[in-house]
């Protein structure tokens, strides 16, 4: 059709459709080369063998079933997946290269950059979820707060909040007794996760001064607060060396099956959505191996849309590849307490909560600035950071480590090859990187990425322009 | 019982009558109960302790295992092990199917089959650990007999060596742990690695630790060699050389298998602590996975683990018995 029509005009119009013909042909060989360019836009992975080490939590999801998947293969990528001791192990086996990649926690990749802790640059083109973490304590912290709780329908009105805390700490206090709860590493999501619930309530838990070579993050505090990897912290729990703990899945709701501890609260009661692992390699990994980098992207992505595909249509199959003993390795049931989108608290106490895992929806894989942000006003807030820093400082620290602009390769690879689709990602061309004002915090200060220092002012316990 | 009445006793003159005999059946009855009964009723009893202790005794991760869930969780890791055997057939039928498509595409194309990257099954752990006990040992002994040796010659090199085997002997293979991993990872660099750093770490620890046996006992049995040897050499003036070789080493090598052996069982309890802790491949790592797990299978997989570990352990130490026997000039000599 079109072929007679050109014919037609090019008789009727002579050199004028000469012209339109050229140009059709020109517009189809620029559709073409382009889609040639896309094809050809990410070559051959560099390095093809690599190794990526995990913690054994639930989070580690979009790298176990990347793997079983083959999406990892499908990228020409062979991967082992190994778990590490904790997360210290885990980020050094990515800093001097044994690990090509690993999931991380959000704070890692940061706090390396900044050189608290080891200093090396990691960066992240992958957050790897939302949420997913929860508040633990013993039985018998949990008998004594549940007495000045209030109540509905007999159950625990929620969120609880640490107020309800607060009396049981300042009775140990009176004894002469310190109160101790676990989380999983200085600049771990859930030492801000567990403060920030602390602080909330009024329980101070501790600064750091880490010029003064203090890096107990026990200044002033009236909770003490010391890590333990997280598979290990039912069983320091039972044995009493802290009364509760702030972890990720399954190790809260294994307190509740091993019936040691009752989980309080889930992080997406703390914060909403907040953003929790993501994947780190170090810089010169991704410099070095830029289309390796892309294509180990674009398996985790489609890893992270299966496991949120169809309403969590997939997650009782995850949970099944979970259980693995090489993965998670904890019971089938415990696992899927919380991957099913329910949470159990007090035993029998089980909720809906569906969100409690979340690795795609609400643009769960995009490395917002804005998270990086919000991390690091953390690590000013409690004196890892030990100076006040400018707004555009934190800003530049967050566009050294998180990169969306790897990401957004991966994903309009993946939207070219027909894999996914434009409404899975934000808009390319738009996106600031910024999430919109958050509010959705349990003591309801509102967080604006674009403004570090001013979210910094509003807490009442937290450091501000003073160095202690 | 000596080599001789040994071949006395199995002259093939078969007299039936005479086998069939009170006294020889009562002596080979009373050998079968020694060698059967006794082992089996001491293994009887103690499955049975161990079933009755293990049902009451109650922990988080549900009941302590008895020998019946430890069969069970046996028969699963093999399964697993079948299972992970049939995926690695198929990662690789895999790579060469994707090799195949590629060369058509390309007929230049370079492929290459990479290694399989799956999970590690009990019986790779199982392997894995016996080749680095093996590589630590080797390194262990290849330094400590001549050291050894050289004690054991020279009263002066002995009080110079001896407070340092003194000092080094009674220390923990953690305590050097984080030491030999600093400096395996600071000294160990390479582009095309022919060990991973990690084997090396539990090698060098294992190394470091099965040092001492063989030192001490080397330096007691060259230092014990009979003075008539001794004086015989001295009248034919054997070279140096030649003397360590025909005089030293064969009056030495009873001790020096003693010593060996020793060796390679601390070395072997050695190298679950090293790989446990530091995370190295082994059944030291399988257990603290499976503690790590802490899924309601873990005991009794770890408990599988402990029996392997024993029975690997009590096997190496018969090889080594055999060498000794083998090796040894004394065939009187009781070895146990």
């Amino acid at each position: 059709m079109s072929m007679t029509n050109s014919d037609m005009s090019f008789r009727r119009f002579g050199n004028l459709s000469i012209l339109v013909g050229l140009r059709k042909v020109l517009a189809v060989a620029t559709l073409l080369a382009m889609a040639a360019v896309v094809q050809a836009d990410v070559g051959p992975a560099e390095k093809d063998e690599l190794k990526f080490g995990f913690i054994k939590l639930t989070d580690m999801a979009p790298i176990a079933i990347a793997y079983e998947k083959g999406y990892f293969e499908d990228e020409g990528l062979y991967v082992t997946v190994e778990a590490q001791a904790n997360w210290k192990v885990l980020l050094d086996g990515v800093i001097d290269g044994k690990l090509d990649g690993a999931h991380m926690l959000a704070g890692q990749p940061l706090a390396a950059t900044i050189g608290y802790g080891t200093e090396a640059h990691i960066v992240t083109p992958f957050s790897m979820d939302l949420n997913g973490n929860g508040i633990t304590v013993s039985n018998e912290v949990w008998a004594q707060m549940k007495a000045n709780m209030p109540m509905e329908n007999g159950k625990p009105l929620h969120p609880i909040k640490a107020d309800y805390l607060k009396p049981v700490v300042e009775k140990l206090r009176g004894e002469g007794k310190p109160f101790k709860m676990g989380m999983v590493f200085p600049v771990s999501t859930h030492n801000y996760e567990l403060r920030y619930w602390l602080a909330a309530g009024n329980i101070h838990p501790g600064f750091y001064a880490p010029h003064k070579g203090d890096n107990s993050g026990s200044i002033n505090a009236e909770a003490l607060l010391s890590v333990t990897p997280p598979p290990q912290m039912p069983s320091t729990l039972e044995a009493g060396t802290i009364h509760g703990y702030c972890v990720g899945e399954p190790w809260n709701q294994q307190a509740v099956f091993k019936g040691i501890g009752v989980p309080v609260i889930t992080d997406y009661e703390i914060w909403k959505n907040n953003p929790e692992k993501v994947f780190g390699m170090s810089k010169e990994f991704t410099e070095k191996y830029p289309n390796t980098t892309v294509r180990i992207v674009k398996a985790l992505l489609r890893a992270a849309k299966w496991l949120d595909e169809n309403d969590n249509a997939n997650r009782p199959a995850a949970v099944k590849i979970l259980a693995q003993s090489n993965y998670v390795g904890a019971d089938y049931e415990v696992i899927a307490n919380s991957m099913t989108g329910t949470f159990e608290y007090e035993k029998g106490d089980k909720r809906e909560v569906p969100d409690f895992n979340v690795f795609f929806r609400h643009f769960a894989t995009y490395p917002y600035f804005s998270d990086a942000v919000w991390y690091l006003t953390q690590m000013r807030r409690w004196g890892q950071i030990s100076e006040p820093k400018s707004d555009e400082w934190y800003f530049d620290i967050a566009r050294k480590v998180y990169r969306p602009d790897i990401y957004a390769l991966a994903a309009k690879e993946l939207i070219a090859a027909g894999v996914m689709e434009k409404m899975d990602f934000p808009r390319f061309d738009t996106e600031t990187g910024f999430r919109p004002v958050q509010d959705e915090f349990i003591d309801n200060v509102a967080y604006d990425g674009s403004q570090p220092n001013a979210y910094l002012q509003k807490f009442a316990i937290g450091l501000k322009a003073e160095v202690l | 019982m000596n080599e001789v009445t040994q071949v006395a006793s199995r002259t093939p003159v078969f007299n039936w009558r005479e086998w069939i005999s009170p006294r020889q059946l009562r002596k080979s009855l009373a050998k079968a109960l020694n060698l059967l009964l006794l082992p089996s009723l001491g293994i009887g009893l103690f499955l049975a302790f161990w079933q009755v202790g293990a049902n009451s005794i109650e922990t988080s991760l549900g009941q302590f295992p008895g020998p019946v869930q430890v069969w069970e969780q046996s028969k699963g890791l093999l399964a697993e092990h079948r299972q992970e055997r049939k995926k690695e057939v198929r990662f690789y039928q895999r790579q060469v199917d994707r090799n195949d498509k590629l060369l058509l595409a390309n007929p230049d194309a370079i492929t290459k089959i990479r290694a399989y990257t799956g999970k590690a099954t009990i019986l790779d752990q199982i392997v894995t650990s016996l080749y680095t006990v093996g590589f630590g040992f080797l390194i262990a002994s290849i330094i400590a007999i001549p050291l050894g040796i050289a004690c054991g010659l020279s009263e002066k090199v002995y009080q110079s060596v001896n407070p340092i085997i003194q000092t080094f002997k009674p220390v923990s293979p953690l305590a050097w742990l984080p030491l030999v991993t600093m400096v395996v990872s600071a000294s160990y660099v390479s582009d095309d690695p022919m060990f991973e750093k990690a084997f090396l770490t539990s090698a060098v620890t294992v190394a470091l630790c099965c040092l001492w046996p063989t030192v001490v006992n080397t330096i007691v049995g060259v230092a014990s060699i009979d003075r008539d040897l001794i004086n015989v050499s001295r009248v034919l003036r054997l070279s140096p050389l030649v003397y360590i070789r025909k005089i030293v080493i064969p009056s030495a090598l009873p001790l020096i298998f003693t010593g060996l052996r020793l060796s390679l069982a601390t070395g072997w309890m050695v190298l679950i602590a090293a790989e446990m802790l530091a995370q190295n491949p082994g059944l030291g790592k399988f257990i603290w996975d499976e503690f790590q797990n802490g899924s309601s299978d873990s005991l009794g997989r770890i408990m599988v683990a402990v029996v392997i570990i024993g029975v690997i352990g009590f096997f190496l130490d018969r090889v080594m018995l055999m060498v000794q026997r083998r090796v040894s000039w004394d065939k009187q000599a009781i070895l146990r």
